[in-house]
């Protein structure tokens, strides 16, 4: 118990502290040099742009948000449906995983610009593009994860005539769990890398209005702060997605899962 | 003829036949001949051990016998009706859902029959009470320690009441304490409910102070090459443990086992 206090402090201080640190040195780099603001804003310069172009930045970082939680959330529902679908048809796993790989394989900075051609509704088109980057690792491992069951259990539902949709609902579905949660924390993450190389990829053309909207817009300004405080932003979102996810994976399974039961509970 | 024979031999000659083995051979698509003509009769009521080294088959015999696996060749009669339906498996390790509590893991099988949980309450209540459980039913698994997941795993077995309960190692993984303890409450239950009890084991001295019939099977391909009965009247306790008959017993099964695993 004594010993457990202090880690726990260290644990939130040390990055704390450390980054504290790095945004010093950046700003008093930029001081010292008399860097202009167009090659290297400091860290001071770019909260008080965040500060001062939050009334359009802010509704970006919606527009970037909505597309990120709509393409995470269809991916969590096609990703999961295939996956049941597969282990109920080997047939259906066989003709359809191949597709699901090439999707996956095929830089998304590549298609993305010939979905933007055919899909009309750039907000649909953006979406698509999310939802192709943060589809698989949903697929894949809950795939894993109902195919992971243990096989003594599987015999017991057996031994007591269990339908395929028992099977499914009060076996495979439950193991595979952890396996979707771990999936759904990496699609997290590349949901919105997704949105914001789809809106790159849109530019300044299209009616977009993200973040990534912001930082094309900004470069062709000069206006280098901005891009750095759009940047802070995504990052931000970034690391409030992963935690949020975190979170949810933790209340799912700390009552029993070992990632996330406390041992000295 | 062999069925009254086996039947007779099962326990005293007045008890009924409720399975039967005969010939039954048990290869896998890899070309692994697991069992090769294995004669086996279980009368009704009795607590058999089927002794064996470890890869002889008897998983796989138990696994046949619980209708999760299908014979290769020979046959498996239930002489007086009955069926796979009837039956309760413990496995090795005691194979609970770590997402369920204690209560949803042994209400599991009725669960899968159709029975909700209102409805199932009592007899999952009563079977945790039998494993002497009652006061963990909201405890998860990983709450537990060996022995009492063990126990849960019984209690899954016999919540629902079934006629024959298939036991496979179940008391491989636990202490020396913990096992000599389950034993113990293991012929308590077994004297209790007027079960038939096959269980599986490598212990010899587990199987002589559980069964009323211990069979010992051959290295693979498996088949029982030796049958021995266990005259101790039940119920049996620590003095039998000691006596010197126990001991006698012992060194029997145990000279059986030892030509079963040269002689294959
Ligand atoms: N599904 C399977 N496919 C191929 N071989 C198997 C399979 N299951 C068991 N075996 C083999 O059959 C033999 C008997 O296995 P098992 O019944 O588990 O033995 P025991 O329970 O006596 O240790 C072993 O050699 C094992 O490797
Ligand atoms: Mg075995």
């Amino acid at each position: 118990m004594a010993r457990r206090r202090p880690e726990r402090f260290l644990r939130w201080a040390m990055p704390l502290g450390l980054i504290l640190v790095v945004l010093a040195l950046w700003e008093l780099g930029v001081r010292w040099n008399d860097t202009p603001h167009y090659i290297l804003p400091g860290p001071i310069l770019v909260a008080q742009t965040l500060v001062a172009d939050w009334h359009t930045l802010y509704p970006s970082l919606l527009v970037t948000l909505r597309v990120t939680a709509s393409a995470l959330a269809v991916a969590v529902i096609g990703g999961v449906g295939l996956a049941v679908l597969f282990t109920l048809s080997r047939m259906v796993e066989l003709s359809l995983f191949p597709f699901a790989v090439i999707l996956q394989v095929t830089p998304i900075i590549a298609i993305a610009p010939l979905i933007l051609i055919y899909v009309e509704n750039t907000h649909l088109a953006l979406l698509i593009c999310a939802w192709i980057v943060a589809f698989f690792p949903i697929l894949s491992n809950t795939t894993l994860g109902l195919n992971s069951a243990d096989h003594n259990l599987v015999d017991l539902f057996r031994l007591y005539g269990a339908s395929r949709w028992q099977m499914l609902r009060f076996l495979r579905l439950p193991a595979a769990m952890p396996y979707f949660l771990g999936g759904l924390r990496i699609a997290g993450g590349l949901a919105l890398i997704g949105a914001i190389v789809a809106e790159f990829a849109a530019g300044t053309a299209g009616t977009g209005s993200g973040l990534a909207y912001r930082i094309l817009e900004a470069s062709y300004r000069l206006n280098i702060p901005r891009m750095f405080a759009a940047l802070f932003l995504i990052s931000v979102a970034g690391i409030l997605i992963f935690l949020a996810l975190t979170l949810l994976s933790h209340l799912l399974l700390r009552k029993w899962h070992e990632s996330a039961a406390r041992r000295d509970g | 003829m062999r069925a009254e024979d086996a039947g007779s031999r099962a326990s005293g000659g007045t008890a009924e036949l409720l399975l039967e083995l005969r010939g039954v051979t048990k290869s896998f698509p890899n070309g692994t001949v697991a069992l090769n003509g294995l004669d086996l009769a279980v009368g009704r009521h009795e607590f058999l051990c089927v002794l064996g080294p470890s890869g002889c088959g008897k998983s796989t015999a138990l696994r046949l016998i619980a209708g999760l696996a299908g014979a290769s060749d020979g046959q498996l009669a239930w002489p007086n009706g009955g069926s796979a339906g009837d039956i309760g498996f413990v496995f090795q390790e005691p194979t609970l859902m770590p997402w369920a509590t204690v209560f949803d893991n042994v209400h599991l099988p009725l669960r899968l029959q159709g029975r909700g949980r209102r409805r199932a309450e009592d007899v999952v209540m009563q079977a945790l009470a039998l494993v002497g459980l009652a006061d963990f039913a909201g405890a998860y698994p990983r709450e537990l320690s060996g022995g009492m997941k063990m126990r849960v795993s019984i209690a899954r077995a016999l919540v629902t009441r079934p006629r024959l309960l298939l036991m496979d190692e179940p008391f491989a993984a636990v202490d020396e304490i913990t096992r000599i303890r389950l034993n113990h409450d293991l012929l308590d239950l077994w004297r209790g409910q007027g079960w038939t009890v096959v269980f599986v084991t490598h212990s010899v001295y587990e199987a002589v102070f559980l069964a009323a019939r211990v069979v010992v099977m051959s290295a693979r391909p498996g088949r029982i090459v030796a049958e021995l009965e266990i005259g101790e009247p039940y119920p049996r306790d620590d003095t039998f443990r000691l006596s010197e008959s126990y001991l006698r017993y012992c060194g029997r099964a145990s000279a059986a086992l030892q030509q079963a695993t040269e002689t294959g």
